[in-house]
């Protein structure tokens, strides 16, 4: 406990030296050029105590959940933790499920859940590419952008496929033709262009690791940004693209007037309940990459990921093909992208390229390696907590990205793994007799 | 056992650099069906790069490799471990996060097999090594360097190869415990029939173990007999015995 209090003593001291001329003393010019100042002890106090309590309240943490040992705690107090942990999951999973109910009535907070969902499935597919397979991707917001103008341009243009048949009438099908149906029919599509986008980013750094690959993976996400921004003749340019088709209900549009959603199963027009569907409909695609994650990690594919990650020469020396294996991961952690850009050109309406900086892909990346690098409920809370801090910390406009670079350094310190540093193995296999069904179930090849 | 007509690896004339350096300068070795080869060398000379080169990484730059007459020179990695070409790198390289279960399925992964097959090389891993079967759950970077060995081979084995090659197996492992590994080679060999070869700096271990050995300085192969009657020869003594690791 002294030494505690040592070292917040010690912190206070630093803060103080450093904030007795940036906060404890203001200077202003003044109107003929003068300087003005006046102090602000008041606030340095409070700045100075803020740190000192904070230092305690760090190294108590660091002591309790830090990774060097520290205090063990009581048996049973670990054992509720375990069985919370456990319990966390299918809390939050219910949670979300009742979260239009609840917040029927509060359009910005079903709005940033929304936002949220649509992070956890961004984060949920780099995952895939970052936290399973390794590979460290920097332009992951090209899918993103992929995805979401594959969408906007597919379902919005008039782009009739030429004649090149003459009464052929495959070939004079056009996009507007879908009608109602253009977001049902476009989202496997722009997911499939992601993923061969995905693919053809995966050739030229096939044998690139770590920080070329890194940087490789950057500039592929800039550049896809740079094109989208001057091919203004299809991409709008600048401008972006609006008016892109809004969701239906499998058809039915969320629209007033008797065609629509509500006069269907007749309750009067809301503007939310497009909010609504909207909500369940990118918690539903979340869920999809992340039920198609935990299946795709029992099969050999997926087990091909996490090896490359530990070790690609072992892999090599094993047979794996590391090509398909690194393909695959840029192909469908792209592709669940893809689906997440068609969700939010639908969800806006409107496109530009301004959303697809890289600012996004950081902010992605940092969900993924906040919440331990292969967690799937790890990269869950991390995208709740760093959206949903975003918008906590709104009111604190600049020194918004302080805190939260800050908070990110510290969480590091005490979790270096992560939220959730634990990894769950995917083959069990204790006795002999069960050898045969739970081992090789899934291993033909 | 003697160099059958047809050998099952025949390595002809082989060379391989890493750029500009020439790590093997025309390697010939033959191992028969049901043979347990050594080859043993200083640090530096060459042998785990063959065994690589077997695997295609780093690509030879002339001369073949024949896998039961047919030549796999240049096939990538993932065709030569269909072919069931098995090995286990120098400096072991189980996946630490994995599981021991997991590293164990990785080995089978890469190779077609049917369930049946599968359950029944796990069983042989198992038979042979059996602390690995107390430790299914545990990931494999929590092992001790023995454990980590005999998983390394034990990954090698789900395959079921008709050809296991073995880079330093005994490497910082403590007496006791080469022996124990070696013990299984053995085993294999006369139990399975397996075709082995076994790359060493520790001559001692790996000559009495196999029926023929060959020696390689400097991307070269400098001699080659029966592992005793090598283990005779007073050249070898001095340099790979009692020297223990001269280069
Ligand atoms: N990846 C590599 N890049 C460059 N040179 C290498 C590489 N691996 C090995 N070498 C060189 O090739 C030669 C043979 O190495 P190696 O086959 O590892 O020897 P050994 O296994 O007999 O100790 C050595 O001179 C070594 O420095
Ligand atoms: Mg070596």
């Amino acid at each position: 406990m002294a030494f505690i209090l040592k070292k917040a003593a010690i912190s206070a001291l630093v803060a103080l030296g450093l904030f007795f001329l940036m906060i404890g003393i203001r200077t202003e010019a003044g109107s003929s050029g003068q300087l003005i100042y006046w102090t602000r002890f008041g606030e340095l106090a409070a700045m100075v105590g803020a740190v000192f309590a904070g230092s305690i309240v760090i190294e108590l943490l660091r002591r309790w959940i830090g990774p060097v040992g520290g205090v063990e705690l009581p048996a049973g107090v670990r054992a509720t933790f375990a069985t919370l942990g456990r319990l966390l999951a299918p809390a939050l999973l219910i949670f979300a499920l009742l979260v239009p109910v609840i917040f029927y009535k509060e359009r910005y907070l079903l709005d940033l859940g929304i936002l949220v969902l649509t992070y956890v499935m961004l984060g949920w597919g780099l995952n895939i590419v970052v936290g399973l397979a390794g590979l460290l991707d920097l332009g992951y917001v090209a899918f993103y952008a992929v995805g979401a103008y594959s969408y906007a341009l597919l379902a919005q243009s008039p782009l009739p496929l030429p004649h090149l048949v003459d009464g052929f009438p495959f070939v004079a099908f056009s996009m507007e033709q879908l009608g109602p149906w253009a977001f049902w029919v476009l989202l496997p599509v722009s997911g499939l262009l992601a993923a061969l986008w995905g693919v053809i980013l995966g050739f030229p750094v096939l044998r690139l690791r770590g920080d070329y690959l890194a940087i490789v993976t950057l500039a592929f996400g800039e550049i896809i940004r740079l094109v989208i921004l001057n091919w203004q003749d299809l991409t709008g340019g600048p401008n972006g693209i609006s008016g892109i088709p809004r969701p239906t209900v499998f058809g039915i549009p969320l629209t007033p007037g008797e065609h629509g959603f509500a006069a269907m199963i007749g309750v009067p027009f809301s503007p939310t309940h497009r909010l609504v569907f909207l909500f369940y409909l990118i918690l539903a695609l979340a869920l999809l990459t992340n039920w198609a994650t935990i299946r795709l990690r029992r099969l050999p594919i997926g087990r091909a990921w996490e090896a490359m990650r530990e070790d690609e020469v072992a892999c090599r020396a094993l047979g794996i093909n590391i090509t398909t294996t690194k393909l695959s991961a840029f192909a469908i952690g792209a592709m669940f992208g893809g689906f997440a850009g068609a969700f939010f050109a639908t969800r806006q309406g409107f496109i530009s390229p301004e959303s697809f900086t890289f600012q996004e892909s950081a902010l992605v990346l940092a969900i993924v390696v906040l919440g331990g690098m292969g967690s799937q409920l790890g990269v869950a809370l991390a995208a709740i907590a760093m959206i949903g801090g975003f918008e906590l910390f709104r009111g604190l406009d600049q020194f918004r990205m302080l805190v939260f670079g800050g908070v990110m350094v510290l969480l590091m310190i005490w979790r270096p793994r992560g939220l959730i540093g634990h990894r769950a193995p995917t083959v069990f296999l204790q006795k002999r007799t069960e050898i045969s069904s739970s081992l090789v179930k899934e291993g033909h090849g | 056992m003697s160099a059958a007509a047809t050998p099952l690896l025949a390595i002809r004339g082989l060379r391989a650099a890493y750029g500009k350096i020439e790590a093997l300068k025309g390697v010939d070795l033959d191992i028969a069906t049901g043979e347990i080869v050594a080859l043993i060398g200083a640090n530096g000379a060459g042998k785990s790069t063959l065994m690589m080169s077997i695997f295609g990484r780093p690509r030879a730059r002339a001369g073949h490799i024949l896998f039961g007459g047919r030549d796999i020179t240049a096939l990538p990695a993932h065709e030569v471990a269909r072919l069931r070409i098995a090995q286990s790198p120098e400096g072991r390289r189980i996946f630490p996060r994995m599981s021991v279960a997991e590293n164990l399925q990785m080995g089978a992964d890469a190779t077609p097999g049917s369930a049946a097959e599968r359950a029944m090389s796990l069983e042989r891993v198992l038979k042979l090594f059996p602390r690995l079967e107390e430790r299914m759950a545990q990931r494999g970077g929590t092992l001790s360097g023995g454990e980590q060995q005999m998983l390394a081979i034990g990954r090698a084995l789900m395959s079921r190869p008709r050809l296991l090659l073995l880079d330093e197996p005994s490497l910082g492992l403590a007496p006791l415990i080469t022996r124990q590994i070696f013990a299984a080679i053995r085993a294999l060999n006369r139990e399975d029939g397996l075709t082995v070869l076994i790359v060493e700096q520790n001559a001692n271990h790996a000559l009495r173990l196999a029926h023929r050995g060959y020696v390689m300085v400097n991307g070269l192969i400098t001699m080659s007999g029966g592992g005793m009657e090598l283990l005779q020869r007073p050249e070898i003594r001095a340099a790979y015995l009692e020297g223990g690791r001269r280069a």
